[in-house]
């Protein structure tokens, strides 16, 4: 069976995000990029199927030359191949996910993984507008993976719980933190990533359908008040939950 | 030409979600602004109180009822949203950014070929055009967006729009029997966290961190939390030392939320979780070092040992609250 993840690139959770000189983009200076934290447990998670049941599997990512670092990250933890689909600029979820699409098909790719979202844009969205182009049947979020046969077994992140879900192949999950516990590359497995090529293709020019005006900071929080050290300062923050922010 | 909205109204256990009328009141808002009309659709089994819609300016809500709706299926609810929306032509869509919300946003703009803003958090009106506002990089920045496409898809951050107060009025409902839905995905049970509210949705959020100390000492959150009847966090210190599920962690890789009152024990306030938390309307802080970040998007804060502190914190709520 071959299996696709699909990866990106984003800033360090870490890093501190300045508003660019364009207004609309966030400044790079300064800027750590790596693998999505959530796409890792999707990468792992298709290496744990493959080594279970067999098969390839393929790493594709969109974006920029930089996108080969997280590419060679998924080939060092064990991916077999990886894809960039070279694209700069903007491009939203919808554009997105109509070229990973394109490329998962064209690898004919019956089970694919991604990350939950991506902590760079933060929509929780391409995965499962990917599913529904391809006609893949999609279980999102997903915190445990069973595949017996044709038949697929997830459980799901809820409020308050967890679903469980039931679908059969060909499938597309979302992995949420939880899913397994991603491996860290061997010094092997770096070694022969470097030797390894990623193919590079152009997708289809983007098709947006949104369009940002601006990217600003958040309003900035003022530091409050410090009422004191010690537990004679509660009767003084009660009263002021109660009368100040009357939440209590 | 006048805009058509739909709402969808999300229902677990045949109740409406709170973040389904939040959405309908913003649905039926944007109506009179683009001197539209707003409808709602509901998909389920058994749901109670539909016609309290009407309470948020929703004229008539359409019921699709089948006995193997009453838990979520992706597969089968797209298609039915989809068939309802090409049927009756509507072109702006509401959905609440809960966990059902999140999965079936996007697929509908899959399908209907729409625009697409997950987890908006402000939606203006500006030269006839909807703007929203949606926070990226886990709330470090803002963007103001609009989308282009014909057909648009908005998904609103639960607790952040205001319902407003009921008018009493009550909406027509239109039952439809939806006959073999699609149930390719399909949830075949529920696991509660018994008795959990869930951080995403919670109006009070009482949230440990490292210092803590210990898994054994999260009972001090969990008092405090359940006088003020808040749901319990966690930083991803906790979370990943194995003290807290997964599940309640706030922060970059867990929650982004925005309660009315987050209250921080023994949290110091990395960036990631600053990131996800710093949005709630009041903030209080115990911590004790008083270097810690936490204190600089803190309005109140102690700066002292919480294991004095907070015992005496949930006695006195307690008193006020008997």
């Amino acid at each position: 069976m071959k299996i696709a993840v699909c990866v990106s690139h984003v800033p360090d959770t870490a890093a501190k995000i300045n508003i660019g000189s364009d207004g609309k983009t966030i400044d790079p200076n300064g800027v750590t990029y790596v693998v999505n934290p959530y796409d890792e447990f999707a990468i792992e998670e298709a290496l744990k199927t493959k080594e279970k049941l067999g098969g390839e599997t393929v790493a594709i990512s969109l974006g920029s030359d930089a996108n080969k670092e997280t590419l060679r990250k998924a080939l060092a933890m064990g991916i077999d191949n990886a894809v960039l689909l070279k694209d700069g600029g903007y491009r939203d979820s919808l554009s997105v996910a109509k070229a990973l699409a394109e490329e998962i098909k064209a690898q004919g790719a019956e089970l694919v993984f991604f990350g939950k979202q991506s902590v760079d844009y933060d929509n929780s969205a391409i995965g499962q507008i990917t599913a529904e182009l391809l006609g893949y049947n999609c279980i999102s979020v997903a915190v445990s993976f069973a595949l017996d046969g044709n038949k697929i077994t997830c459980e799901r992140e809820i409020e308050g719980g967890k679903e469980i879900v039931e679908t059969t192949l060909p499938a597309l999950i979302t992995a949420q933190k939880g899913l397994n516990e991603p491996r860290y590359a061997s010094l092997k497995g770096i070694m022969a990533a470097k030797k390894k090529e990623i193919a590079e293709k152009s997708p289809a020019a983007a098709t947006n359908f949104t369009e940002v005006i601006a990217m600003k900071r958040p309003p900035s929080k003022q530091a409050g008040k410090i009422l004191g050290s010690d537990a004679t300062v509660v009767p003084e923050l009660v009263r002021l939950l109660r009368e100040e922010a009357k939440v209590i | 030409m006048a805009n058509k909205i739909l709402v969808f109204i999300e229902q677990r256990d045949g109740q409406i979600k709170k973040s389904s009328l939040e959405a309908a009141k913003v649905a039926s808002d944007f109506a009179s602004k683009l001197s539209g009309n707003a409808e709602a659709l509901a998909i389920g089994n058994d749901i109670s109180n539909l016609d309290s819609l009407g309470s948020y300016g929703i004229g008539k809500v359409t019921h699709l009822k089948n006995s193997d709706l009453a838990n979520y299926s992706p597969s089968a609810y797209t298609e039915l949203i989809t068939k309802f929306v090409n049927d009756n032509g509507f072109d702006i869509l509401f959905f609440g950014n809960t966990s059902l919300g999140k999965d079936l946003a996007p697929r509908l703009s899959a399908q209907i070929d729409a625009g697409l803003a997950m987890d908006c958090t402000a939606l203006n009106f500006e030269n006839g055009e909807i703007i929203a506002t949606r926070p990226v990089y886990a709330g470090k920045a803002l963007v103001d967006l609009k989308i282009t496409s014909a057909k648009k898809i908005f998904s609103l951050r639960p607790n952040v729009f205001n319902p407003g107060t009921a008018s009493g009025n009550k909406a027509e409902i239109n039952l439809v029997n939806a006959e073999a839905p699609k149930l390719n995905v399909k949830v075949t049970d529920i696991k509660k966290a018994e008795g959990k509210l869930d951080v995403a949705e919670a109006d009070i959020i009482v949230s440990g961190g490292r210092g803590l100390k210990g898994p054994e000492h999260f009972h001090l959150v969990e008092e405090l939390a359940n006088v003020l009847g808040a749901a319990t966090g966690a930083s991803r210190a906790a979370v990943d030392a194995g003290w807290r599920p997964h599940g309640e962690q706030v922060g970059q890789t867990g929650k982004t939320v925005s309660p009315t009152l987050y209250i921080a024990l023994g949290i110091s306030g990395a960036i990631q979780h600053l990131a996800g938390m710093r949005s709630s309307k009041y903030i209080i802080a115990i911590n004790k070092d008083k270097d810690a970040p936490i204190f600089q998007v803190a309005d109140y804060g102690i700066v002292g040992d919480l294991f004095e502190v907070v015992p005496v914190l949930t006695e006195e709520i307690k008193k006020i609250k008997s």
